[in-house]
Order: C-alpha cells, then sequence, then structure tokens
C-alpha cells in the first residue's frame, strides 16, 4: 500500500496533538493527502475546487480530532470527512438532492464486455514518459461514471484495501469488487485499441504476437 | 467441464487481484491455454491496472502540499484540536 499508515504512530501523534503538541498534525495528514486530493478530484471533476476542499478536509480533521476514536483507520475516517465535504460542495454548486448524486447503482444494466482482442504486447512503465499516454490514461478514468471513478483511484492508483476502500466510501465491501471489476472493463475498453501504439515494436513479453 | 469466455471475464478483476478460489483458477487457467482472446483481454487488463496505478499519471497539482500545510498552519496557530 502506498504510504502506508502504521496505526501506532497514528495514534501516539493523535494523543500528543490533542496534548498541545499541534505542529505534529502536519506529518499526521501528510500521508493521507494524496487520497483525499484524488477523491475529491474524482467527486468534483475539478482541480482548483478539489484542492480548496482539502483544505478545508485538513482543517476539519484537526478540529474534530478529538472525535476520531480510533475503531477504524485514521486515513478512513478522513476520507470519508473528505468525500462529505466534497458531496456538500457538490450539492451547494447543482443543488443536488443526494439521491440523485448516487443515482447510478450496482443494479444499473451496462455492457461491462471488455474489447476483445486476440493479442496484446504489454505496454511497459517507460511509455509514460510520454505525455500523451499519460494525458490518454487520465482522461479514460475521468470518462468513467463516479460510481467506478472512485472506486478506481483509491483501489489502483492509492492501491488501498477493499475494506478501506468500503469504509471510505460508505459502500459494502462486494459493492467494491463489483464496481472495480466494472471499471477495470469499461477502462479496458476505452484504452486497449487506443493504446496498441504505445507498445514496443518487436518485443514479445507476453500474450502472443502477431 | 470448460468454462466459457464470458464467464472468465466476469472473474477477470477478482482473478488479477489473486482473489478467486483454487477450483476457479484452475478452470480459469485451463482456459487461457487454449483460448487467445481471453489472454489478451487479461493480459491488456492487467496492463492497463498497472499503467493507471502509476505515480505518473495522477499527480497531485504543483504547488499543492505547500498551499496545503501554509494554511494548516494558519489554523494550528491560531486554534487548538
Ligand atoms: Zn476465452
Amino acid at each position: 500500500m502506498r504510504n502506508a499508515p502504521n496505526p501506532e504512530i497514528e495514534a501516539e501523534w493523535i494523543r500528543r496533538i490533542l496534548a498541545g503538541e499541534r505542529h505534529l498534525f502536519h506529518q499526521l495528514i501528510r500521508p493521507c493527502e494524496r487520497a483525499i486530493y484524488f477523491l475529491l478530484y474524482s467527486l468534483l471533476r475539478n482541480e482548483a475546487e478539489a484542492e480548496d476542499v482539502a483544505q478545508e478536509t485538513a482543517i476539519k480533521v484537526y478540529r474534530h480530532l478529538h472525535l476520531f476514536r480510533g475503531d477504524s483507520q485514521f486515513r478512513t475516517w478522513v476520507l470519508s470527512i473528505a468525500r462529505n465535504e466534497g458531496l456538500g460542495r457538490l450539492r451547494k454548486k447543482v443543488n443536488l438532492r443526494e439521491d440523485s448524486l448516487d443515482a447510478l447503482t450496482d443494479a444499473e444494466a451496462g455492457d461491462f464486455t471488455p474489447a476483445i482482442l486476440t493479442s496484446w504486447r504489454e505496454i511497459p512503465a517507460e511509455a509514460l514518459e510520454q505525455r500523451e499516454l499519460g494525458e490518454l490514461l487520465r482522461q479514460a478514468i475521468d470518462g468513467l461514471p463516479e460510481i467506478y471513478r472512485n472506486v478506481v483511484l483509491l483501489r489502483d492508483i492509492e492501491e488501498m484495501g477493499v475494506r478501506e476502500t468500503a469504509a471510505a466510501l460508505g459502500i459494502a465491501e462486494g459493492a467494491v469488487k463489483v464496481r472495480l471489476h466494472r471499471a477495470r472493463a469499461l477502462l479496458q475498453r476505452a484504452l486497449a485499441a487506443r493504446l496498441k501504439k504505445f507498445a514496443p515494436r518487436g518485443r514479445k513479453l507476453f500474450g502472443c504476437a502477431r | 467441464m470448460r468454462i466459457d469466455c464470458k464467464h472468465v471475464w466476469q472473474h477477470i478483476s477478482a482473478y488479477i487481484d489473486g482473489e478467486v478460489d483454487a477450483a476457479l483458477r484452475a478452470e480459469i487457467d485451463q482456459h487461457l491455454e487454449t483460448c487467445e482472446i481471453c489472454s489478451a483481454v487479461l493480459d491488456s487488463t492487467r496492463n492497463v491496472v498497472v499503467l493507471v496505478a502509476d505515480n505518473r499519471v495522477f499527480e497531485l497539482p504543483a504547488g499543492f502540499g505547500r498551499r496545503l500545510h501554509d494554511r494548516l498552519e494558519k489554523e494550528l496557530e491560531t486554534a487548538g484540536p
């Protein structure tokens, strides 16, 4: 897990912050920053707003630190606050009722058939040096419905576990798995054909070359 | 009993995450040996997952951390938790 938090150290820092060593809050929140930002970006789809709400989230976490009970991971608690803050911002912005924000449900019919290929050449991570490839990947994720996008961001990008993702988003673990599966299928379908040109020529890593 | 391609696709994400049980894994592995479509679907999906997870795809905006901690510092100076 990226920036894997250590619950014992976190608990110690929280105790000391509450006892007056306020400056420790900087290092307490630092490992959560990426996840806070990208969860909010997934919700708001706007960099400036995601950053603004991320700052508000961090301040809210600080002010409410005495309420953290330690029965969940600190980061999970922080992310559920971030999500609430983000939903609050969305509601203000578009005057949506809460239920319409989650209008797309897991029961929603959809076609999650992958793109059918007969061969695949692996695209190495080095190819990410090309701006175009990163842009393509970001666009594909931006194009996912929100309920899939936030699961991809937490599971595949922040590399959080199923249980922590479920707790942060307030959904069941089964829903995390279903949504992640669908998200990956949608990404594979959106990207497979367009990614092919980034595969190195004459290099067969797996799959059958043609 | 052989499983079909659709069945394999249904479990591809769990397969990548190592979350299918041994019996199903064996069935899928057997299917993959002879089905080039499912092999390519699996390889491409796994490749997409790996690329998407790369730090270079999603970067925090430049200066994000500094602005966040500057704002926090103001809060920390004025109020206790
Ligand atoms: Zn097949």
